[in-house]
């Protein structure tokens, strides 16, 4: 399918599913979509440098709560309009990645993996210990009650997340299909032999890492403007980065789909269970789904998915044909 | 801040007392990561384990909490064997252990903290040994008991493991198996078995430093997500598996952190053990005692 064919066709869904929501007229549907496409873009972003290169990023909650956070001292400084926030969230996100690569992207893998997890830590610290931005205190944003067209505020927030999902996973589709997504997969397949066949390994994984830091620098940055209070405890919060990690390896790795899968059904499944049960039990249900999933399905929702068309008695048919026709014989 | 000798000497002092407790809480690391390339982040949520274990049992039954963790090691350690048996058998067997591994470490981590927090709640908890309370004072140098005696027992911890690896069979069998399975094979060995116990050993710590670490502080759920920065910043810069190279770094994190608790203030030590990883993996990735 063409770039251009898919993109209209993610425009038409998102259009569909806005309109379907406005026909609910309901608000609760629009604040819990929002945390649902929010978590598409995270798990995409994750996924870019986690699936297509294989370096796990522990660090989301970081990119992420950075992102909210310029949102918050850019704020404070002069109220721009939420796209424009989106954008400067990447930018800084983007960078700090971009960096936090430089410093351990050379090393094992495993390094990467434990740094981010102490990024988190650090700039948790940081934000702390900035009051500027509330400190350990947290910061109010009030967000303006309605905006022209859309009527209530969240609608809006909601319509800018589900672009910006839109936008993640057509780029992670381009990407997969591009160059570069096969340099990623040389990377993740055998760094050492992608190397010696004189892929740029250092400058593929900045990449993947710019791209990825960035786009979840982006989810976060409305985040302020939906929560209307934030506070480091939250913002660094532990369920953005499991769910980070979990969404994409519970959905399928490979492809883009397998992110957005993995996290409009655990998107979904939390919302309930955090309305039915309770939020710390629905976070015990999605590390023994990550878990479970990394045991017995390594190749996710969409592996299995795979595997079950492939593995159908007509396929098979189909492909003794195959191989028939291939030496000549007739079965 | 006006400077003071004082403050100095006891904040190196605390700092060196903190490092040797560091070093119990790192042996693990040390074993699993350093040794064994197990990248087993949820080590500190053994530890936290540990610590709960160690406050239900001396709550429970008044026992000492570091007896009581000594008696809750064989535990630990069929836990650590039968986790290994489990990586073993999805990762490691199937060469995924890069990126599945570690979500399968993460998950636990995750797993161990919830589960706590949906059973103890998120209130401090803490324990009682006649150890905790009282403070020996040496002139101006004040050293609480509830800090010196896990750092005691810790080092007695780190020499009893560095005397396993370096005198026994297994040990040196644990030791080589970071180097070449193939000739330990050819020993008549089994590296998944020397593998098993090794990683049961790196579990086993965790139970005894868990019981230091709730002596030396109260412990709720989520303490031992600080611990995971500093655990593998120690590891890495006292040079991956060398018991003497983690005592070494874990005494220079815990007195450099010390001193910035002492002279910037406590809420930015958290960056320090950052701070010491990233120029670590930037300027010597061999750590100080490296191979």
């Amino acid at each position: 399918m063409r770039s251009g064919l898919f993109l209209m066709i993610c425009l038409m869904v998102g259009a569909a599913i806005f309109g379907a929501a406005l026909m609910l007229n309901n608000d609760y549907y629009f604040f819990a979509g929002y945390v649902v496409l929010q978590y598409v873009v995270l798990a995409t972003a994750w996924n870019i440098l986690g699936g297509y290169c294989g370096y796990v990023n522990f660090g989301s909650a970081a990119f992420f709560a950075l992102g909210a956070y310029s949102t918050v001292a850019l704020h404070k400084l002069y109220p721009l309009p939420v796209p424009l926030l989106v954008i400067v969230g990447g930018v800084i996100s983007g960078i700090v990645g971009l960096g936090m690569g430089y410093l351990t992207l050379r090393l094992r893998g495993a390094f990467f993996a434990i740094a981010t997890l102490a990024l988190a830590v650090v700039l948790q610290t940081l934000i702390v210990n900035w009051d500027f931005v509330g400190g350990s205190r947290g910061a109010y944003i009030v967000r303006p009650e309605a905006i022209a067209p859309f009527g209530s505020y969240i609608k809006y927030l909601f319509l800018v997340m589900m672009l910006l999902a839109i936008g993640a996973i057509n780029l992670a589709r381009l990407i997969e299909r591009s160059r570069l997504g096969y340099g990623f997969a040389t990377i993740r397949d055998d760094e050492l032999a992608a190397e010696a066949s004189g892929v740029p390994t250092l400058r593929l994984k900045l990449i993947a890492t710019t791209i990825s830091g960035a786009l979840m620098g982006m989810a976060g940055a409305p985040l302020p403007y939906y929560i209307g209070f934030l506070q480091p405890s939250s913002a660094f919060g532990l369920d953005y980065a499991v769910n980070a990690i979990a969404m994409p390896l519970i959905g399928g790795t490979t492809s883009w789909a397998g992110p957005l899968v993995g996290a409009v059904l655990l998107g979904s499944l939390q919302q309930l269970a955090t309305v039915t049960i309770s939020s710390a039990v629905n976070l015990l249900i999605v590390g023994l789904l990550l878990v479970g999933f990394v045991i017995i399905a390594p190749n996710g929702i969409i592996g299995l998915v795979q595997k079950y068309i492939r593995h159908r008695p007509v396929a098979q048919v189909g492909r003794r044909k195959i191989e028939a026709d291939a030496t000549g014989h007739v079965p | 801040m006006v400077f003071s000798f004082d403050l100095l000497i006891n904040a190196v002092i605390s700092g060196i007392l903190i490092g040797a407790f560091y070093a119990a809480v790192t042996a693990g690391v040390s074993l699993s990561f350093g040794i064994l390339d197990i990248v087993n982040i949820a080590h500190p949520a053994f530890i936290i384990l540990g610590s709960y274990i160690a406050y239900m049992v001396n709550a429970g039954l008044g026992l000492d909490p570091i007896l009581a963790s000594i008696l809750a090691t064989p535990i630990f350690y069929l836990l650590g064997a039968g986790i290994y048996q489990i990586y073993y058998v999805s990762f490691e067997k199937r060469g995924q252990e890069s990126l599945r591994g570690l979500a399968f470490f993460f998950g636990l981590l995750f797993i161990t903290e919830v589960v706590l927090v949906l059973y103890f709640g998120v209130d401090y908890r803490y324990v009682e040994a006649p150890y905790i309370g009282p403070t020996w004072h040496f002139g101006f140098v004040d050293i609480p008991l509830r800090i010196l005696v896990p750092s005691l027992v810790s080092l007695l911890l780190i020499t009893a493991l560095q005397l396993v690896l370096t005198r026994t069979f297994t040990g040196r069998a644990i030791m080589a198996v970071a180097q070449d399975q193939l000739a330990l094979k050819l020993m008549a060995v089994d590296p998944i078995r020397i593998k098993r116990i090794a990683f049961g050993i790196s579990i086993a710590s965790a139970s005894l430093a868990g019981a230091f670490l709730i002596v030396i502080q109260p412990v709720e759920p989520s303490v031992g997500r600080e611990y995971i920065g500093r655990v593998f910043a120690i590891c890495v810069l006292g040079g991956m598996g060398s018991l003497p190279g983690t005592v070494i770094a874990a005494m220079l994190v815990g007195t450099v952190e010390s001193l910035t608790a002492t002279f910037y203030g406590p809420s930015w030590a958290p960056a320090v053990s950052f701070g010491f990883l990233l120029l670590t993996l930037a300027l010597r990735p061999a750590g100080l005692l490296g191979r």
